[in-house]
């Protein structure tokens, strides 16, 4: 190459790469920043699309459902179902997401797939006006209350700093594949609730969380009750008034999903489609203390589609 | 003759109406629509009577429809209609097959029962559902079904929950009574152990000594077209008829019928071989003996009203007593009651409800529960709302919608999510975040309007704050509060309900651009 050349197609280069950095268009110039684009991700996330179609993309680019789900095998689903709000009022997650995710399950070869939340509005009420009942029959699963105690064992927490033991749902304690499938909404005490904070309802008391240090008992439960799969819906995102929301003026659609089976990470990724900092969110911060996962996001690789 | 069949229609009519009844008082699954449950209970006289004079409309006329049967034919009602009366025929039936009952003819207790009634009538005119609420045979029979036969019903749903859960099928779902009222199901076993007693030896005595509504229907038969009379020209006096008579009202020494006692059973029509018994255009000319007896206890009736009437003050004084709970350093202050949106006022609420616990059976988050004395004497065994085991749903207005006496009046959805039937206080010397420096927010969250919101405090805390502008009373954040064992926030009830302006909401417009970069 000539010299002359070689200098123009340089300043040519820097020219674009540098129009294109002010801009913000960085990943669009050279990928990902991470070395391997093509590589295992710790997380996807992913915009611009309807649920189902966005994590049909999303769980693709992580190697398809079967890296998670094998054959035979008994998954449980846990949405937010907690509140007795129809689906435009975005208090629980999307029902075509929880549709689409158990769809998945099946293809993998799943033998049951399950799906229940401890409300917090009536059990029957919730299940029913979420449009998750429905949307779990049609794809096949089955839908499970988790209303009475007598579903819920006792489990040690040998890590926990407050929360020491807790009375889990037998599905979290017997199935296969733990698939936590929270919304992203804004919440009255700590900020956002999304993935660590959908875990309360996976146990029974969940009011002792709330006597004693609510933030170091969300961490605590992580230490043991790890999900194979998050999966954070912020397709339509309560913005105000959380988690319960006071009418559809609280929502606002982000179109929006993230995938991670690093719950702090995800947790973080989330509290920034929010708009707020990791840092402002206690339980994050105790959680990425206590080496449950790693929130700060500039270490993982992330695999970000813009559809 | 085909007044034979009278039997065996009513037979069949009234064993539908007593299955149907007694679902209505057993189901959680919302089977029947309230449409049809408020219809069914259409004809059930004394909570007709009280929802017509809270509407003053046809819409609540079913009583005039059983006042006019009676005119023609008697007490029809008391056979077919009513549930109490149609469990104590299946208790006579019971009994019956373990030892073989004769009835005799009973002396008539004038004196007695249409005391009741007017002392009842006299108790509800002042304000008083004291009597009623004890007596009435549709209530206790909505009270038998709720407190003694629902908790059997549910625990019967439970085991086959169990079983059908052990091959991982969830068709069916766990039931579970919140709270159950001591002294209410005391009260309820003690009257349905008597019935029982008076069913199985006396037959219908109940209905003709006690019922202030089989005392009232006496009163109106009395007055009937067509009235049941023995033929005294057929008449053997075998006494068949009056050996199978449950209301003791036969008597065939003098081959006579009290009609005023009669309540339709038609089983003297098949007793009677020779149809000596049946149906007869009713005229005056037996009105001298009658007479003769209803002069005598005419005289007493006023002077036991009179009396009954004297002690009317003393009852109606013993003011609701809502018991608080002590015990804390700072206890949650309840003055008021609350009660169901649709019920106006507490007043309203009191002086209309018959403490039948339909609401309370149907009630989808329970928060509507049997209580003995949560109004005080007057309102005996009218439900409350409690606010420590439940809350009432924001979506949610089935009671009013169900509710036969007119207590707890229809009320639209989008008015009851308006409806302040109490105000929640919020204690902050109880709160978590201000004993414990930590983070809670539980009312908050539960809060249908965002009356309890958090407001920043020390350390990046945030702490409850009440807008009792908008707060209406759903008793969420109390349910929600985890302070043990007093709570931090409760609502006291508004004796008046009131109505909250509409939540303001500034509109959270956001322009996203769906091509942005993540912000990470």
């Amino acid at each position: 190459m000539k010299r002359r050349a070689f200098l123009k197609k340089g300043i040519n280069a820097g020219v674009i790469a540098g129009t294109a950095m002010s801009l913000g268009n960085y990943s669009k110039i050279f990928g990902s920043p991470v070395a391997n684009p093509e590589g295992p991700y710790d997380m996807v996330a992913i915009k611009g699309g309807e649920p189902d179609f966005m994590f049909d993309r999303a769980i693709e680019s992580l190697g398809g459902m079967n890296e998670y789900v094998k054959q035979g095998q008994s998954v449980v689903v846990k949405p937010n179902i907690g509140w007795d709000a129809v689906p435009d009022r975005a208090a629980n997650t999307n029902p075509k997401l929880v549709t689409r995710i158990i769809e998945h399950c099946y293809d993998a070869g799943a033998k049951d797939v399950f799906v229940f939340d401890n409300t917090c509005d009536e059990w029957t009420k919730t299940y029913q006006n979420s449009g998750i009942e429905k949307a779990v029959l049609d794809a096949g699963g089955k839908i499970v209350p988790g209303n009475v105690e007598k579903y819920y064992r006792e489990i040690e927490i040998p890590e926990g700093k407050k929360l020491k033991t807790a009375k889990v749902h037998e599905l979290i304690l017997d199935s296969d594949v733990f698939i936590n499938v929270p919304i992203l909404k804004s919440h009255s005490s700590t900020r956002v609730t999304i993935a660590m904070k959908n875990l309360m309802g996976i146990v029974w008391d969940r009011m002792f969380w709330h006597r004693n240090d609510l933030h170091q008992c969300i961490a605590d439960c992580a230490t043991v009750c790890k999900p194979d799969l998050n999966i954070v819906d912020a397709y339509n995102v309560m913005i105000e008034n959380g988690p319960r929301g006071v009418s559809v003026d609280d929502v606002v659609a982000m179109k929006q999903q993230l995938i991670s089976n690093d719950i702090v990470a995800i947790d973080a990724a989330a509290t920034k489609v929010f708009g707020i900092e990791p840092e402002e969110v206690n339980y994050i911060v105790i959680a990425d203390e206590m080496g449950i996962g790693n929130r700060n996001l500039k270490e993982l690789s992330i695999n970000r589609i813009i559809i | 003759m085909k007044l034979r069949h009278l039997r065996t229609l009513r037979i069949i009519i009234s064993l539908l109406l007593l299955s149907v009844s007694s679902f209505l008082f057993l189901d959680f699954n919302n089977f029947f629509s309230t449409e049809f449950i408020s219809g069914f209970f259409y004809l059930q006289f004394i909570p007709s009577v009280l929802n017509f004079l809270t509407t003053f409309s046809i819409t609540a006329g079913g009583f005039i429809i059983v006042i006019l049967s009676i005119i023609l034919f008697g007490r029809v009602y008391c056979s077919t209609i009513c549930p109490l009366g149609i469990l104590q025929d299946v208790i006579i039936y019971i009994s019956n097959k373990i030892r073989k009952k004769r009835f005799v003819f009973l002396k008539a207790r004038n004196f007695l029962r249409y005391s009741i009634l007017i002392v009842s009538i006299g108790f509800a005119a002042f304000g008083s559902m004291f009597l009623i609420n004890l007596l009435d045979p549709y209530s206790n029979f909505g009270r038998i079904v709720s407190n003694l036969f629902r908790p059997v019903y549910y625990a019967a749903n439970n085991l086959l929950t169990n079983i059908f859960e052990s091959f991982n099928n969830y068709y069916f779902f766990t039931v579970e009574v919140k709270n159950s009222d001591l002294l209410t199901i005391i009260f309820t076993t003690f009257f349905f152990a008597v019935l029982i007693f008076f069913a199985s030896t006396r037959g219908r005595i109940f209905c003709n000594t006690i019922c202030p509504l089989g005392a009232l229907m006496g009163f109106i038969s009395k007055f009937s077209i067509f009235k049941i009379k023995i033929d005294e020209k057929m008449c053997i006096s075998c006494r068949k008829c009056e050996i199978v008579c449950k209301a003791g009202c036969i008597d065939t020494k003098n081959k006579t019928i009290d009609f005023s006692r009669c309540i339709n059973c038609f089983d003297c029509f098949s007793a009677c071989n020779l149809n000596g018994i049946s149906y007869k255009f009713s005229r005056k000319e037996k009105k001298k003996k009658h007479k003769q007896i209803s002069d005598n206890s005419r005289r007493k009736i006023i002077s036991g009203a009179t009396i009954g009437l004297l002690g009317l003050p003393f009852i109606i004084r013993a003011k609701s007593d809502i018991s608080p709970e002590k015990l804390t350093e700072i206890a949650e202050e309840k003055t008021t009651p609350v009660c169901p949106p649709g019920s106006k006022s507490l007043n309203h609420f009191t002086e209309f409800c018959v403490a039948c616990q339909l609401c309370v059976s149907n009630c989808p988050t329970q928060v509507l529960q049997a209580s003995f004395l949560n109004y005080g004497l007057k309102g005996i065994m009218q439900p409350k709302m409690d606010f420590h085991t439940s809350f009432c749903n924001f979506e949610c207005v089935k009671c009013s919608e169900i509710c036969p006496s007119g207590a707890i009046k229809p009320i639209k959805l989008e008015d009851k999510k308006l409806t302040q039937i109490g105000i929640a206080h919020f204690i902050k010397e109880n709160c978590i975040v201000y004993t414990e420096n930590t983070d809670c927010g539980a009312c908050s969250e539960h809060c249908p309007t965002k009356a309890v919101d958090m407001i920043p405090y020390k350390n990046n805390l945030r702490i409850p704050e009440v807008d009792s502008e908008i707060c209406i009373g759903c008793g969420a954040c109390e349910y929600a509060c985890p302070t043990k064992p007093y709570k931090a926030i409760f609502v006291d009830g508004n004796a008046l309900h009131l109505k909250i302006e509409k939540t303001k909401q500034k509109s959270t417009e956001k322009k996203i651009d769906y091509k942005d970069d993540f912000p990470f």
